[in-house]
């Protein structure tokens, strides 16, 4: 379980080694919630900047030090849609086996 | 249409079923839908049938890779003769200038990586990509030597694939991305690997189609080929029997 300071410290972090100082100050980033059983968090930042982020946050292994991996579930303007869209996503049931490209026998 | 993301390069430890499991289920909840592992040379039939099941389970399909790493030309030439037709997917991480260029020219070659971050050992210039372009080779990236090198190493990468990238679009050479994967935590969804190639300045739709349509079309041609209704490219065995 990470704290709420550990998780935005370490975003923060990501960007800066990835964009420097001055990519880091277009981003406004900032967090809305952060939901520490289920392990979300929603965070704010600029339309311009969302690309930037994701990309630094893709490339996050550690949070203080412990390995951890984040993943974008959603995207969106409101937090009204993002909270729906974290809901379908843990709704989301296992799938079935998919028939598309098929191995060999 | 729908794209099929594909992670051609998830290195797990086979032996340790558990985390090789781990990884498929994660893969297949991120949201890919055909992921190759590599196998060693000569699998236990075993070992592969109970990958197979578990991909079958989480609902991802799976195909076979092996990777070489040949010392010379004629070593590799020795090993694609071998192993050609036992994988589905062949790479070859290249470590010098010699079997980097064998392996642009083979078309039995379907990959083509280069596993290390110092670009002094980086062959993917202007001639290899012309010679890649004349065959079926693909250029790999992997995501993980980005995601765990450290900053003086992770700049000096990012600007050789910077280049490299280049190199590859001005001559039509496919480019794919991996995830190079050895453990669950470096799996990343397929649109966020697709970003983050915009850190060495594939635009996005190009981007997507890295982790789609690239990998996906190199498993599709080679499964024909394996298939053994095959006999030619645009040739294959419809009907056997005395009277067809």
């Amino acid at each position: 379980m990470f704290e709420p300071k550990e998780f935005i410290d370490e975003v923060w972090s990501a960007i800066i080694k990835l964009y420097g100082e001055y990519g880091a100050s277009l981003t406004w980033l900032g967090m809305i919630r952060y939901d520490m059983e289920n392990r979300l968090a929603i965070i704010r930042v600029t339309n311009a900047a969302s690309d930037m982020v994701r990309t630094a946050i893709a490339t996050m292994t550690k949070i203080s030090d412990k390995p951890a991996s984040i993943h974008v579930i959603a995207v969106s303007g409101t937090i009204k849609a993002l909270g729906e869209r974290i809901r379908q996503y843990s709704d989301q049931p296992a799938r079935a086996p998919f028939s598309g490209l098929k191995h060999s026998a | 249409m729908r794209r099929l993301y594909c992670d051609l390069h998830l290195r797990p430890n086979i032996r340790d079923f558990r985390q090789t499991t781990s990884m498929i289920r994660r893969a297949a909840r991120l949201g890919y839908r055909l992921i190759a592992i590599t196998l060693p040379r000569s699998p236990a039939e075993e070992e592969s049938r109970r990958i197979r099941c578990a991909c079958d389970e989480a609902g991802i399909d799976f195909a076979t890779r092996v990777d070489l790493r040949p010392n010379t030309p004629n070593e590799l030439i020795h090993d694609l003769r071998k192993l050609r037709r036992e994988f589905e997917i062949v790479c070859v991480l290249c470590g010098s200038k010699d079997v980097s260029r064998q392996a642009a020219k083979d078309r039995r070659v379907d990959l083509i990586n280069f596993p290390s971050v110092s670009f002094r050992e980086r062959f993917f210039d202007l001639a290899e990509a012309e010679l890649a372009s004349n065959s079926l080779a693909s250029f790999e990236i992997d995501m993980e030597p980005l995601l765990t090198s450290e900053t003086p190493a992770r700049i000096r990468l990012l600007s050789s694939l910077r280049r490299e990238t280049s190199i590859a679009d001005g001559f039509n050479v496919p480019i794919v991305v991996s995830s190079g994967a050895s453990d669950e935590r470096f799996i990343r969804k397929p649109t966020e690997t697709a970003i983050t190639t915009s850190l060495f300045g594939l635009e996005r739709q190009r981007a997507l189609d890295t982790v789609s349509e690239n990998p996906a079309r190199i498993a599709r041609r080679n499964r024909e080929k394996l298939s053994p209704s095959f006999v030619a490219p645009g040739i294959r065995v419809v009907r056997r029997g005395k009277n067809c």
